[in-house]
């Protein structure tokens, strides 16, 4: 039981652009680091139409699953290059991109899950963050394993976590509403 | 609690009940920017209790003071606004990231999507960060936001507000939140501070100000402690503690 209640969340607003973003905010790595891949996609609203004032952020683990962190209780194990956090407001098509690596598996309760990333939206018209996990189309095994997809009965919508894969890194769509809704979680 | 392959961490408390509903009509903006499928529960594995960590490199000369960003002092009323982050155990939050962003004196904010007739400042950009320090504390020095006109229903206005946005040491931390401040009148028309259900809940939003803080012919100031998600497990530390290491 905890002895303090916590402090509300509230919108990010209309006007996230003047504080949020970073310059280096979409390279998690910097540009021409080997292995690097673009996490891409575009935030649709329930009418379909894009959402060009949102802000994605992605966190993951390391290509080996680790996290520069004191709570893993391997270790915090730091990679140099790589922050594992990404920031990117949506632009005038609605798209984000993250420049990262792919992470590795990551242990959990009763296993490895699969490789994923962790991604939080915050936009206009939203009083809380939404938060969705991006899964790695190559990873039917780990995928089929892992517990968090496992968890959710409708192969559909076990389908919107899961990213295509293009020339140069991975696409995920996020949909906030309506068909082919994204799974969020409740974190 | 684990098995041969499996690593099982300690999760943080889920604090829905504090939160606003991402569906909330007062709100327009909200009607089709919220999910209508249940949520999906996540359990608080190693992603989710881990989060960057983010040092002083992230920080310009006068990111802590938005008076001292230009040539010139912008106008309006010249505050401190200071406080403690902690999380719900009552334990301060070291070295984390706040950022913050708001209007000028005026209501006015630098973005190109705000044209309401209000003048800007040539010497406010309105952005501030600064890491906590190792009993938590942050500290800004800014000027206090104008209220502003929006959209949402006639004659709306937004009460005067600080943008917050926290990093905390765990992904679960994560929160973004606004600043309000005592006595504001215009709390009874809007959507946004009474979104949060609880009315206990929506105070914990509000500043007080703070006369020992104030620095005399100078600034006045501001209190506000934010409150982030601790363990599902209480540690053994009692009330009296917590309060001791306040200040």
């Amino acid at each position: 039981m905890s002895t303090h209640p916590t402090t509300p969340a509230q919108t990010v607003g209309p006007y996230l652009h003047i504080g949020l973003p970073w310059p280096d905010g979409p390279f998690a790595v910097a540009e021409g680091t080997p292995g690097a891949v673009w996490l891409r996609g575009t935030v649709h609203d329930g009418a379909g139409a894009i959402v060009t004032d949102a802000l994605v952020e992605t966190w993951q683990a390391d290509p080996e699953g680790r996290f520069d962190h004191p709570d893993d209780p391997r270790g915090a194990r730091s990679l140099p290059g790589f922050r594992g956090f990404g920031r990117c407001p949506t632009d005038a098509s609605g798209s984000y991109g993250i420049l990262t690596l792919k992470p590795g598996p990551v242990p959990g309760p009763t296993g490895d899950q699969a490789p994923h990333v962790d991604i939080s939206v915050f936009a206009r018209g939203m009083l809380h963050r939404v938060v969705t996990r991006l899964y790695f189309p190559e990873e039917e095994a780990a995928n089929a394993a892992d517990p968090v997809l496992g968890s959710i009965a409708d192969p559909a919508a076990r389908a919107t976590l899961v990213a295509r894969r293009e020339e140069d890194g991975y696409r995920l769509d996020i949909r906030l509403q309506g068909e082919n809704e994204t799974v969020f979680f409740d974190i | 609690m684990s098995t041969d392959s499996g690593l099982h961490v300690p999760g943080y408390v889920r604090d829905h009940d504090t939160h606003p509903p991402l569906d909330y009509p007062g709100y327009k903006s909200t009607a089709l920017r919220h999910p209508k499928r249940p949520l999906t529960l996540l359990p608080h594995m190693l992603t989710e209790i881990t989060s960057p960590v983010l040092g002083q490199d992230r920080l310009g000369a006068h990111d802590h003071d938005l008076t001292r960003q230009h040539d010139d002092e912008p106008q309006g009323q010249r505050i401190i606004v200071h406080g403690q982050v902690r999380d719900s155990d009552g334990r301060p939050v070291p070295h984390t990231l706040v950022e913050i962003w708001q209007a000028n004196a005026a209501g006015r904010y630098l973005h190109t999507s705000d044209n309401w007739p209000a003048p800007l400042d040539p010497n406010f950009t309105g952005v501030g960060r600064v890491i906590t320090d190792a009993g938590g504390r942050y500290r800004f020095v800014t000027v206090r936001p104008g209220a502003y006109p929006w959209k949402n229903h006639r004659n709306a206005w937004r009460p005067a507000h600080i943008h917050f946005s926290l990093f905390g040491r765990a992904f679960t931390q994560r929160l973004v939140t606004q600043m309000y401040f005592p006595d504001d009148p215009l709390f009874f028309q809007d959507p946004m501070w009474q979104s949060v259900p609880d009315e206990k809940a929506r105070e914990r939003m509000l500043a007080r100000f703070d006369h020992d803080t104030t620095e005399p012919e100078w600034a006045l100031a501001y209190r506000w402690d934010i409150v982030l998600r601790g363990h599902e497990q209480t540690p053994f530390e009692s009330e009296e503690e917590v309060l001791e290491d306040d200040e």
